[in-house]
């Protein structure tokens, strides 16, 4: 038993699949820091990860080509964050409330699309799925080649656009506005920084990145959709964010971390060891519990959560 | 054709639901001139300036700058008009560094891209050039108060401002401080900019200004001369009737010990010490007042003393009765007074009527409860006669705390924490937020029970008062006595080097002072 765990831990196969398991969560944990950071608290990544997964897969398989169903989740991506911040900014709803809402109202909504949109049939078409992309050069270098190299073009981009986001906070006057705004929305407006707007902005490029999260998991992995796809990555991604303390590099670590426990119990189920498969199924939850719990005092930005009213004293 | 006046205000009305804070306020500003604008809280101060930096449009009224109307929109468009604003509540990001706050929100040379070495060198010389220290690496959230407050002017200079104004900037600050203050607001007037100085103390205004613009109820009263006028012509105006600067305060009728306080220390809300060795009695029949700048420790003294907050060591004993862990509800078996600082959050349940809040602490004992019962009829008639007593301005007793003025709201605090003839009252900041008129009401109060033989400590951050009021007062600064002193005794410059630390007192003075 040791040996199998042992000879599981070193194969490059497992590193291969963290990656592979940590993109999906990354694309949301990413969109959510940033709105995050803007002082929106987004638990809807859940329900817009649904929302680009069920996308993509129904204009992939209707038009034929999964490009078209990545822009297609795009686009839905963009309308989901775009209502979510109607709701919490514009009209400074409850953020909890209107995320929960949020999620049972896309559950619901993607499990009856797919109804409508392929039918009752139990063996659902496999929609055509995104090529792998071998980096010229990379991927074929002996061991790390395969393991590193050979990926969807979506898992290279998610860790450029971690170390993107690092910089935009830091580096830039947009990313400064966005900093000042999750901290201190009243002093970001009185140097004449439209509040609104940056949390608009930020809400918005959230469902995106969620979506694209959705979709990577329907056309990237699974060819397929089914109800509930998504089993809680929106809500480990929004753990991420908490245990990476609220910035891109942690967030980065944390998500990997929780790829590589749902990559361990994949590959464990695979190798028959003789534990029975639903203590291993729930495995990915139970390390994001514990991360919460060792993480302690993780503080966010300091008007997180809190609706703004520009204006008003 | 003379050239128009820098800033010019014309007929500015602004209502918000049921009040009208400006009713066609008019006044004009020279480039080069310190303007105060006087007025009690409520008067329509904040509200004026708030519209003149674009963060409300007025209802109607015209602004004209270098003799063009401007529409301001919004604080972007008062800021590209070279108009900055150093707000009370400063308006910093704690956790960002002193040059990000300064260039948050403007164009960069490098946009998007932050530039922030050059921004900090820029910081720098306007540091010098004004007089103004602040450090462009450091985090906000580690500066003082009173370099919080150069990081705003520096910031709002940064931007270009020619008119700066400033909403009670010297409320926060050390006698020392406010001092450099005035010295950078001369410099600024030398170099031609405009000055706008809100404030409601008479000495300041006096000091600092050209002309004083005094605002009440909305309207503006007059503008005058700081030459040719006095405190008591700039406080009638404000007011609207004479008003007294000084009471006629018996002398103190020492009592027994009430409260004895030995090497006490207490935790604050950041884990660390704020309160250290600190160590006094009180005696019936006097006031001690504890000065300081806000957030040295007063309040967790008296949270410590109220049984709101553990000590970490030392010992207070109230009436000879030692406590070892205080419950706030042994106060009342104690007899002691609690008037919180924060009277909206402590002091009061703002959605609970008057009535109710006046039995607040009494609800359960006989007449207001019967075997578990809350009997209404005795509640009613306990607040129909406390609100005719203390005079508190409410339709009737079952409007909510809510709906009342910040004045009124103290009044049914005062109410409920007097009328059982304590033995100690713990008084903290209350007159803070008050008009003239009810602050004179808390303090006659306050001396009627030291009358009666209270033992009070009184918390300001007012100097003045403090000295007008007290008895002794106790000076804080980190939370450690600076000095134990008589009001009389002392003069402004010394309290405000104890308040500021640079002064203390021995170990022999020390031992000495703890005695009435």
């Amino acid at each position: 038993m040791l040996e199998t765990l042992q000879q599981l831990l070193w194969s490059g196969d497992l590193i291969y699949a963290t990656l592979r398991l940590t993109t999906p969560l990354l694309f949301a944990a990413l969109g959510g820091l940033m709105c995050e950071r803007a002082g929106v608290l987004n638990i809807g990544l859940e329900g817009m990860m649904l929302g680009g997964a069920l996308t993509a897969y129904v204009v992939a398989l209707r038009m034929g080509n999964p490009w078209l169903g990545i822009l297609a989740a795009l686009f839905v991506g963009a309308i989901t964050g775009l209502l979510f911040a109607v709701v919490v900014v514009t009209f400074r709803a409850n953020q909890i409330v209107s995320a929960v809402g949020m999620n049972i109202l896309m559950l619901g909504l993607t499990g009856v699309a797919l109804r409508a949109a392929v039918g009752l049939s139990i063996g659902q078409s496999p929609a055509p799925t995104i090529p792998i992309w071998e980096i010229p050069g990379l991927a074929g270098l002996p061991l790390i080649g395969p393991v590193l190299f050979a990926h969807l073009p979506f898992v290279y981009l998610v860790f450029v656009l971690a170390g993107a986001m690092a910089f935009i906070f830091y580096r830039t006057t947009w990313g400064l506005a966005i900093r000042a705004v999750g901290e201190n929305p009243r002093a970001a407006e009185t140097v004449g920084i439209d509040v609104i707007r940056v949390r608009y902005a930020t809400v918005v490029w959230s469902g995106i990145f969620a979506a694209v999260g959705g979709a990577i998991l329907s056309i990237g992995y699974l060819n397929t959709f089914q109800e509930g796809l998504t089993a809680g990555r929106g809500f480990i991604a929004f753990s991420a964010i908490i245990f990476g303390r609220y910035t891109p590099l942690g967030t980065l670590l944390a998500s990997l971390l929780f790829g590589f426990t749902d990559a361990l119990q994949l590959r464990i189920q695979a190798f028959g060891v003789q534990i029975p498969y639903q203590f291993l199924v729930v495995l990915p939850y139970i390390v994001t519990l514990l991360a919460l719990f060792v993480a302690g005092r993780s503080k966010g930005p300091a008007a997180s959560g809190l609706p703004y009213a520009p204006g008003e004293e | 054709m003379t050239t128009p006046p820098f800033l010019q205000i014309e007929e500015i009305t602004k209502t918000f639901p049921g009040v009208v804070a400006n009713d066609k306020v008019s006044f004009d500003v020279a480039a080069g001139e310190i303007h105060a604008l006087l007025g009690e809280n409520g008067a329509g101060k904040t509200t004026l300036v708030s519209t003149l930096y674009g963060l409300h449009r007025p209802d109607s009224g015209r602004i004209r700058l270098r003799g063009k109307e401007i529409t301001l929109r919004s604080s972007r468009d008062a800021i590209a008009l070279g108009i900055g604003m150093v707000h009370q509540h400063f308006m910093l990001v704690q956790p960002l560094t002193v040059a990000e706050n300064i260039v948050l929100g403007m164009r960069s040379p490098r946009e998007p891209l932050l530039s922030l070495g050059p921004a900090s060198q820029e910081i720098e010389r306007l540091s010098r050039t004004y007089g103004l220290e602040v450090d462009p690496a450091a985090q906000v959230w580690q500066l003082s108060v009173g370099m919080q407050q150069r990081v705003e002017i520096v910031k709002a200079l940064y931007r270009g401002a020619d008119l700066l104004i400033l909403d009670e900037p010297t409320a926060v600050l050390t006698p020392q401080e406010i001092h450099e203050l005035f010295n950078v607001l001369r410099r600024l007037k030398a170099e031609g900019h405009a000055v706008i100085f809100i404030s409601h103390k008479l000495d300041e205004v006096m000091a600092i200004s050209d002309r004083v613009t005094v605002l009440r109820d909305g309207r503006v009263v007059n503008t005058v001369a700081t030459a040719g006028t006095d405190k008591a012509a700039l406080a009638r105006m404000m007011v609207g009737r004479e008003v007294l600067f000084q009471f006629d305060k018996p002398p103190a009728q020492l009592g027994d010990a009430v409260l004895n306080v030995r090497d006490l220390c207490v935790m604050g809300n950041r884990r660390q010490m704020a309160v250290r060795d600190v160590s006094f009695d009180l005696r019936r029949g006097e006031i001690l007042g504890v000065a300081g700048v806000d957030g040295n420790g007063q309040s967790e003294l008296v949270e410590a003393i109220a049984g709101l907050r553990p000590a970490a060591s030392g010992q207070i004993s109230i009436n000879g009765r030692a406590l070892a862990a205080f419950q706030p509800s042994d106060l009342l078996d104690l007899n002691v007074a609690h008037i919180p600082q924060d009277r909206q959050r402590v002091g009061l349940v703002m959605d609970f009527s008057v009535s109710e809040n006046l039995v607040a602490r009494l609800f359960s004992l006989l007449p207001f409860a019967r075997s578990g019962f809350l009997q209404w009829k005795a509640i009613r008639e306990n607040a129909d006669g406390r609100i005719k007593e203390f005079d508190i301005r409410a339709p009737n007793s079952e409007v909510k705390a809510r709906s009342l003025s910040g004045g009124n709201q103290q009044k049914v605090i005062l109410a409920r924490e007097l009328s059982r003839a304590p033995d100690l009252i713990l008084a903290s900041q209350p007159t803070r937020g008050l008009d003239v008129g009810a602050t004179e009401f808390v303090e006659g109060r306050l001396l009627e029970q030291r009358a009666r033989g209270a033992a009070i400590i009184y918390v300001s951050t007012e100097l003045e008062e403090i000295l007008s009021l007290s008895d002794r007062v106790m000076v804080l600064h980190r939370g450690e006595i600076m000095g134990m002193v008589r009001p009389g005794e002392v003069t402004e410059e010394e309290m405000g080097l104890m308040m500021a630390g640079e002064k203390r007192m021995t170990a022999q003075e020390k031992m000495e002072a703890r005695q009435s």
